[in-house]
């Protein structure tokens, strides 16, 4: 047990809590599988936004997404695909931790995925069966429900991270959470404050999300999140441009061993980062829209530097929320602004989403390994698209090129529907 | 570093077939007799509906309500009666520090329109580009956000103020006890003082029954206890929300306010569900509080779905501790994600009241210890997660 030793000794951060260090990274999106394949693309400044192909497009407004197609095979549902890239991300970034034995993590899991239900395919398959007399409604699919048993356990909610614990043989209740679009930077947060509690040396935080589908698309465009530019496909997502005109829909799956850094050093692992501390902050002002004042972002990200224990001026780049829409990137605009004063000008803040698109659900832990690989390559990679800045928005963004720079601290923001506001703390080396 | 502090319930909020609040659904507890359930709307399926209520209490503006379907509006109600019932309804300072947990399931869908675009899909030539016309044109597009597990909790930040933190946990009944279990064990280690954690859940929806008939797992009238419904069993599901504030003792004696109880001891595990895990879990669940037992003042209140071999394994260990049981189930019917948290609600005012309600069923079997002092909570999930929960008279 590590967790006893004098506050101040080494593994301690300045609080005197358990220091959690990153020991193992996986990555999936419509870059590629494996974080090599997506660092190399990511830092070349290559979209993996394309044309959807997965279905029909005809009638819909938006027709462009970051789709996992070098995963998705035939029909798969968002069950399938969304649980097939977590396990593919837990497996590298597992890999990589070279941790615990096969089929048995010595930690507990924290997931992501997306929420589930009944698809189309299916429902459409049931009134099929039912519709002997014409009839289509609900009552009429009770009928034949019962022959549909052997799909009825893959709409649960649970049913991702109860698969997952069996592959990976996490301990205890696997965590399934949803904070909208800041899921992903929540299962790592728990994973954090379960390692500062001592009840556990290692965790494994994983988001996922595949549910790229013609309603999940619809839903969105519906409330005018999406953007409508499909032509061509890879400058849809502009993040701080003046014409940006919404996110991309995009899957992907990010996974981090988080680990106990005495614990990680005394079995002698590799430290890829270091995970320093968390903010959160809600928002109460609306459903889908951030205060104007935009007061929760900036409580959010002043907490996870404060329960990092530094300051503004100890941050050297962000990982932006970035999304592309105009509401989004004008508040985050805002939020960095007061947090960061004037230097916000000297420091580099970028968005991945405009390479890879709104990976929802997975957004937190994809952007969170990505800025891991930031600290360690010493490499920023770019806001692609940005050829219309927004004189609004006085930001560095990186702009269309990577960029080697020294990073030796840096925040990931996270911002979902619903109000919620995450930001993580990441650095290399233990302060 | 690690601080494990005494964690209080100081307030619960209740919304269920029973009515609101603690006092209303106690005294329907006590009285026992035949629960409230609608085996007509839903034939031969049977639910429990939600009594009447006047949303406007909770929820003031309608705009508001218009926002949000069934399973939020009785969230956010319940959670209000609970910040209520803590004295931190409508104070900022307070609300703003509090911290939140929500378990969720699935939103509503809109069933009249899914049932029109399965009428027309089978008979046109391109059934793709008819699904897409139809989604984009009849979706109303405020259902989405009625759809989104974290919703409930961004509904509550919106209508009550909470704004710590917000975290909606996914997973049917494991989902409330691991809501429950991360809550306490934060305040416990100084994580959080104050932490506003529960849900909503709505069974009284085709769409929700048509998940569970897939699996073949609701029970069909005539109506049985949870503990009495044969080789299969059955579910019968509620439409309840519950909401606990669970805060540090210190945090709540500096501000005056009264624990309803404190929970001692919570814990949440998963099997394979093979044959003997359930009772293998449950034995060393129960293991890790029984030191802490006094048998002659501790009875049992049991989630049991009703749902076999959950139940009878459930009822197996039980009877092997050997202490008074009760179940919710057959008064509330099942509530899933919000099952749990109702139950250490219900625990609260069995302590109270030093007294157990009527049994119900053959299960709820022993009779009310005098100076009733603690309660064992338990929730055996219909498909998975097991998990137990001591709470206790906080003195």
């Amino acid at each position: 047990m590590t967790g006893h030793a004098a506050a101040g000794a080494s593994g301690r951060d300045k609080a005197g809590r358990p220091i959690v260090a990153v020991t193992g990274i996986g990555v999936v999106t419509s870059l590629g599988v494996g974080k090599s394949d997506n660092w190399a693309k990511l830092t070349a400044g290559v979209s993996g936004i394309r044309r959807i192909s997965r279905f029909p497009t005809e009638g819909l407004r938006t027709t462009i997404a970051g789709s996992v197609n070098d995963v998705y095979r035939d029909y798969m549902s968002p069950a399938e695909l969304s649980e097939r890239i977590a396990l593919l991300a837990g497996e590298e970034a597992v890999a990589e931790a070279a941790i615990g034995v096969k089929g048995r993590f010595p930690g507990p899991l924290y997931l992501a995925p997306p929420p589930l239900e009944i698809e189309w395919p299916d429902r459409i398959k049931m009134a099929e069966m039912a519709a002997a007399n014409g009839d289509t409604g609900y009552p009429d699919l009770m009928r034949v429900a019962r022959e549909f048993a052997s799909i009825s356990g893959t709409f649960k909610f649970g049913i991702i991270g109860e698969r997952l614990a069996d592959h990976f043989g996490t301990e205890g209740s696997p965590i399934s959470l949803n904070t909208a679009c800041a899921s992903g930077a929540s299962a790592i947060q728990l994973g954090l404050e379960a390692i500062r509690r001592g009840e556990c040396e290692a965790a494994l935080a994983i988001g996922a999300d595949g549910s790229l589908t013609p309603e999940s698309l619809v839903r969105f465009s519906l409330l005018s999140a999406l953007s409508t530019q499909n032509d061509p496909p890879e400058r849809a997502s502009k993040p701080f441009s003046k014409n940006r005109d919404g996110f991309v829909l995009a899957e992907g799956a990010a996974a981090l061993v988080l680990e106990n850094l005495d614990h990680a050093r005394a079995r002698g692992a590799r430290v890829l980062g270091i995970l320093e501390g968390y903010g959160e902050k809600s928002d109460s002002f609306h459903r889908t829209r951030s205060s104007p004042d935009g007061k929760p972002i900036i409580a959010c990200m002043r907490n996870a530097l404060a329960d990092a224990g530094v300051g503004p001026e100890d941050v050297d780049y962000i990982n932006a929320h970035g999304t592309s829409t105009p509401e989004n990137d004008k508040m985050e605009h805002l939020g960095v602004s007061a947090v960061f004063g004037d230097r916000i000008r000297g420091i580099p803040i970028s968005s991945n989403k405009s390479m890879i698109g709104h990976t929802l659900t997975a957004a937190g832990a994809v952007e969170a390994a990505f800025t891991l690989l930031t600290l360690e390559h010493q490499r920023i990679p770019p806001t692609i698209n940005y050829n219309v800045p927004d004189p609004a928005i006085a930001l560095d963004v990186v702009p269309n090129k990577a960029r080697d720079a020294k990073v030796r601290r840096a925040i990931s923001n996270s911002f979902g529907f619903g109000g919620q506001n995450v930001c993580l703390v990441m650095t290399r080396e233990p302060a | 570093m690690i601080e494990r502090r005494e964690v209080w319930i100081t307030g619960v909020g209740l919304l269920t077939c029973l009515g609101e609040g603690l006092e209303a659904i106690w005294s329907s507890l006590e009285r026992g007799g035949p629960p409230p359930y609608d085996d007509k709307s839903f034939a031969p399926y049977i639910v429990y509906p939600l009594a009447p209520v006047n949303f406007d209490k909770q929820i003031p503006k309608k705009s508001d309500q218009r926002q949000m379907e069934m399973w939020q509006r009785v969230g956010v109600y319940a959670a209000g009666l609970a910040l209520a019932d803590a004295g931190i309804a409508g104070k900022p300072d307070l609300l703003d520090r509090t911290d939140m947990i929500v378990a969720a399931g699935g939103g509503e869908r809109d069933v009249p329109v899914d049932a029109t675009i399965l009428a027309g899909i089978r008979t046109v030539a391109a059934p793709g580009a008819f699904l897409n016309e139809r989604l984009m044109n009849d979706l109303r597009p405020t259902l989405f956000l009625a759809q989104l597990p974290n919703l409930l909790a961004g509904n509550i930040s919106i209508v009550h103020g909470v704004v710590g933190s917000s975290r909606t946990f996914l997973g049917e009944e494991a989902a409330s006890v691991d809501a429950v279990r991360i809550a306490h064990a934060r305040i416990a280690a100084g994580q959080s003082e104050l932490t506003l954690v529960g849900g909503a859940y709505n069974g009284t929806r085709w769409d929700v029954l048509l998940i569970f008939e897939q699996a073949g797992a609701l029970l069909r009238a005539p109506f049985a206890p949870v503990w009495d419904r044969g080789a299969r069993g059955g579910l019968v599901l509620g439409n309840m929300g519950a909401f606990l504030v669970l805060e540090s003792r210190d945090h709540a004696q500096a501000r005056g306010a009264r624990p309803r109880a404190r929970i001692a001891s919570i814990c949440s595990d998963r099997n394979r569900r093979q044959p003997g895990d359930i009772e293998t879990t449950l034995r060393r669940q129960w293991k890790t509080i029984a030191d802490r037992v006094d048998p002659a003042h501790a009875v049992v209140i049991s989630g049991a779905a009703g749902l076999e071999p959950a139940t009878s394994a459930e009822r197996d260990v039980l009877r092997d501790i050997g202490l008074p049981v009760r179940n919710t189930g057959t008064y509330i019917g099942h509530g899933v994600e919000t099952q749990f948290v109702a139950n250490l609600g219900i625990a609260s005012t069995v302590i109270e009241h030093g007294k157990l309600f009527a049994p119900a069923g053959t299960g709820d079997v022993g009779t009310s210890p005098s100076a009733l002092s603690q309660v064992v909570v338990t929730s055996v999930g219909n498909w998975r997660g097991e998990g137990l929960a001591l709470v206790e008279r906080a003195d």
